[in-house]
């Protein structure tokens, strides 16, 4: 007699297909995101706030309540509708363009206004569905389409930790940075996105969970080679762990 | 006999190979044959050896792996 151990999460369309490139961690997270949903028992009280980007690809995955912010504006988007329908769960699914670079002022300030809700944000160093510049968490040295000769410091600046300037504020409940790179991380990455929902439902306020992701194509490596990259490179600029937890 | 066992959703698989390098008993890996997209779905080749621990199903970004394990 066979018991099913794992199958897909509810809150997917049924049959869907992700619309990323093979190996893409940014699969990963929407499915993780699912999971911790699905164990809450919150798919049918869930919105997300999606932003613009390879982000927005998840529109045709998540079979969940939506609203499509401006490039950028999830958060406000966000802050806004929590205090509208506070007994709804609602985060935001980010990437690092949206996040870090046009949306800064509006992270910082939801940040700091400690408002309830939750930020999922995929970090994978480049902008991807543009076709492969310079984000501001691309790593020094990296080439990109934008900086050729690779980034460097004293022109393009370093790369920005978004867990570390978040961390100096007062407001936020919880910050932790994961990865899906291998599997007791993608466990581990589940909690995290767990214990966020929960300090949302608990009404702790901010809880940020970022994700450090890949982007096989723009990096130019097989899905292998790019987790690989993750472990030996990334990590060691991005360090993981939980920040904050209140 | 086979203490687990291995389904793939050959249309979601993308060859990423996720799955093939986390899978400590080494039972999947792809033939020649190919989905719509023209992917070289993942295959259980050694379907006698799986334990059915669902590393393969955790690691999978595209959720295209349900595991099936003996009940105790």
């Amino acid at each position: 007699m066979m018991e099913k151990v794992y199958s897909r999460p509810s809150g997917i369309f049924e049959g869907a297909v992700t619309g990323f490139c093979p190996g893409c961690l940014h699969s990963s997270v929407s499915k993780i995101v699912c999971e911790a949903l699905d164990e809450l028992n919150m798919v049918d009280n869930a919105c997300y706030i999606q932003g613009v980007g390879c982000g927005g690809l998840v529109v045709t995955y998540f079979d969940i309540d939506t609203v499509s912010a401006p490039h950028g504006r999830a958060c406000a988007v966000a802050s806004s509708f929590k205090r509208c329908s506070p007994e709804t769960l609602v985060f935001t699914y980010q990437g690092d363009g949206d996040l870090a670079a046009i949306g800064l002022a509006e992270t910082m300030s939801a940040a700091n206004r400690g408002e309830n809700f939750t930020v999922i944000f995929v970090n994978n160093g480049i902008y991807g569905m543009t076709g492969g510049q310079l984000a501001p968490t691309t790593l020094l040295g990296t080439k990109t389409t934008t900086t050729p000769y690779g980034r460097d410091i004293r022109e393009h600046g370093a790369p920005l930790h978004m867990c570390e300037i978040l961390n100096q504020l007062e407001a936020p409940a919880y910050i932790a940075r994961v990865t899906c790179a291998d599997v007791p991380n993608v466990r581990k990455a589940k909690e995290a996105v767990k214990k966020a929902f929960r300090c949302q439902i608990e009404g702790k306020g901010f809880s940020f969970v970022e994700f450090v992701s890949n982007c096989p194509t723009n990096w130019g490596m097989s899905p292998a080679e790019s987790l690989d990259y993750i472990h030996n490179t990334v990590l060691k600029e991005f360090p993981l762990g939980e920040f904050r937890a209140k | 006999m086979a203490k687990g066992r291995v389904e793939i959703y050959t249309e979601a698989c993308k060859s990423c190979r996720y799955c093939i390098i986390t899978c400590p008993k080494k039972v999947l890996g792809t033939t020649e044959a190919v989905n719509s997209k023209g992917y070289q779905y993942a295959v259980p080749l050694h379907p006698e050896d799986c334990i059915g621990c669902a590393m393969c199903a955790q690691i999978c970004p595209d959720a295209a792996i349900t595991v099936y394990r003996e009940a105790k």
